[in-house]
């Protein structure tokens, strides 16, 4: 299972790359995986504020309902609004084409690729 | 996990685990919800065929010289015509004439009834139906279900496949009829029924010969398109066949004539447990019914969620029993109890999602029909 190694993680299967006073936020290949063929999303409007802990959007699979938690408090600059048409690209390419949002402002504390590996490991023991 | 621990296997539970199956709690057993993809096994059973393990479906023998008489009071649909060798789908119904459960109801012989049930109903179900037998003379309620495995083909080539591991002739055995056979040489029911609109069989067998049929029509069906399908693939499946589910459509609180199920109440056939009930609900109408419904806004609606006819309205009028994007038609789609004044075909209501109420619009069930 691919985890990358430029990227920070959170519990809830976030990953985060920072691009200067900005983040981009996806969700992980283990996310997208538990949850299956990703259907809809639905995703902050660029001008929203974000509050770290809080849910930011909602990922849907035919079978189940996920929330994606914001890792930051910061404004909403930019979504990927190719989601809208084609929601599987969370699936085919969680850490690129599939990104989700990008938010201004700055995050730390987060899991680096090893710490997160040892996430999943415990997850599915 | 204590829970893992205390969750039973299906025979194939090995099976299921060197074919890559997600294992999931369901009903206190231990069942693959999907192998590769919901998706990919849904679309395969809709056009070619599926193999799911249902060995978790209750299974429970009603004997005796009162058994038909028996059966004919708990359930709400008329067994005086079943043949040996025909099911029917039927309620067991409490006095408030809802449902203790769904199932299906074999004629394995004279004095005998066979009854599959839902496996998160089992123990109630036997607890119910042995209150109903105690002190009754001739009549048995015995719980085989774990004497028994059973698995589900479905599918366009669900038959054809079938067909070639087994000497008898399945084009005999017509929808919702039954005979024993062998499969891949071992005895089994074989039972042309299913949960999931297309055409198929399920088999009945010994718990040790299920591994071997299994594995006998993977390898017979797989290069014809046969894949196994979990628990998701069977839910959308269903779903879309506007087939009911316990604890959804129906629970102890809903009636078949509010579910839609008005084909399966014969009160002609005479008195029945909760007859009075739905004698007075036939005549008078029922207050809410149930619709299937498509999204006119963006989003999915799914099981539980409120339901409303404004916009503005401060109750909600219903709620939703099951709702997903459909895997066969690519759009939002869902089932919902309405006050049935408010069920007509195009008849416009909003469902409250994640804090918005969002269009949606009755629609014709079943959404989906196979062609014959």
């Amino acid at each position: 299972m691919s985890i990358p190694q430029d990227l920070r993680y959170t519990k809830s299967h976030e990953w985060v790359r920072i691009e200067g006073d900005s983040v981009v936020i996806g969700i992980t290949h283990y996310a997208q995986d538990q949850l299956g063929e990703v259907v809809f999303v639905e995703l902050p409007s660029v001008g929203d504020s974000v509050e770290e802990g809080e849910e930011m959007g909602t990922l849907e699979s035919v079978k189940a309902v996920s929330e994606m938690l914001s890792p930051l408090s910061g404004e909403v600059i930019e979504v990927n609004e190719a989601l809208e048409d084609s929601p599987d690209l969370v699936n085919k390419s969680p850490f690129g084409e599939g990104w989700l949002v990008k938010i201004k402002g700055s995050v730390d504390g987060l899991m680096d690729s090893q710490s997160y590996a040892a996430l999943i490991e415990a997850e599915q023991h | 996990m204590a829970e893992s621990e205390s969750l039973q296997k299906t025979p194939l539970y090995d099976e299921h685990l060197a074919v890559g199956g997600r294992m999931v709690p369901f009903a206190g057993y231990s069942l693959p919800v999907q192998y590769t993809s919901l998706a990919e096994e849904h679309t395969a059973v809709r056009t070619k065929a599926g193999l799911f393990d249902v060995s978790h479906m209750g299974e429970v023998f009603i004997t005796g010289s009162n058994a038909f008489d028996f059966v004919q009071n708990l359930s709400c649909n008329d067994h005086s015509k079943l043949a040996i060798g025909r099911a029917q789908y039927t309620g067991l119904m409490y006095p408030q004439g809802t449902f203790v459960d769904d199932m299906l109801v074999h004629r394995m012989d004279d004095q005998e009834f066979l009854l599959v049930v839902n496996a998160a109903n089992r123990h109630k179900d036997v607890a119910y139906l042995q209150g109903l037998a105690e002190g009754q003379e001739g009549v048995t309620v015995e719980d085989r279900s774990d004497q028994w495995a059973q698995m589900a083909i479905q599918g366009p080539l669900a038959s054809e496949i079938a067909q070639a591991l087994t000497s008898t002739d399945l084009s005999a055995i017509r929808y919702y009829r039954f005979a024993w056979g062998e499969v891949a040489g071992r005895r089994a029911l074989i039972a042309r029924t299913g949960y999931t609109g297309e055409d198929g069989f399920e088999f009945y067998t010994a718990p040790e010969d299920a591994p071997t049929v299994w594995r006998a029509l993977l390898a017979e069906g797989g290069p014809k398109g046969l894949v196994p399908a979990g628990l998701g693939a069977r839910d959308t499946l269903r779903f879309e066949a506007g087939m009911c589910l316990y604890g959804q459509e129906i629970d102890a609180e809903t009636t078949p004539l509010e579910a839609g199920l008005a084909w399966i109440v014969k009160l002609a056939k005479g008195d029945f447990i909760g007859r009075d009930v739905l004698q007075a609900q036939s005549e008078n109408g029922t207050e809410r019914r149930l619709v299937g419904f498509e999204m006119l806004d963006r989003g999915i609606a799914r099981h539980e969620y409120e339901v409303f006819l404004s916009e503005t309205d401060e109750n909600p009028a219903g709620w939703v029993t099951s709702g997903t994007q459909s895997p066969t038609f690519g759009k939002a789609l869902g089932m919902a109890y309405l006050p049935t004044d408010h069920t007509d075909i195009g008849s416009e209501f909003f469902v409250k999602i994640r804090n918005r109420r969002l269009r949606a619009r009755v629609i014709k069930m079943p959404f989906y029909s196979r062609k014959k």
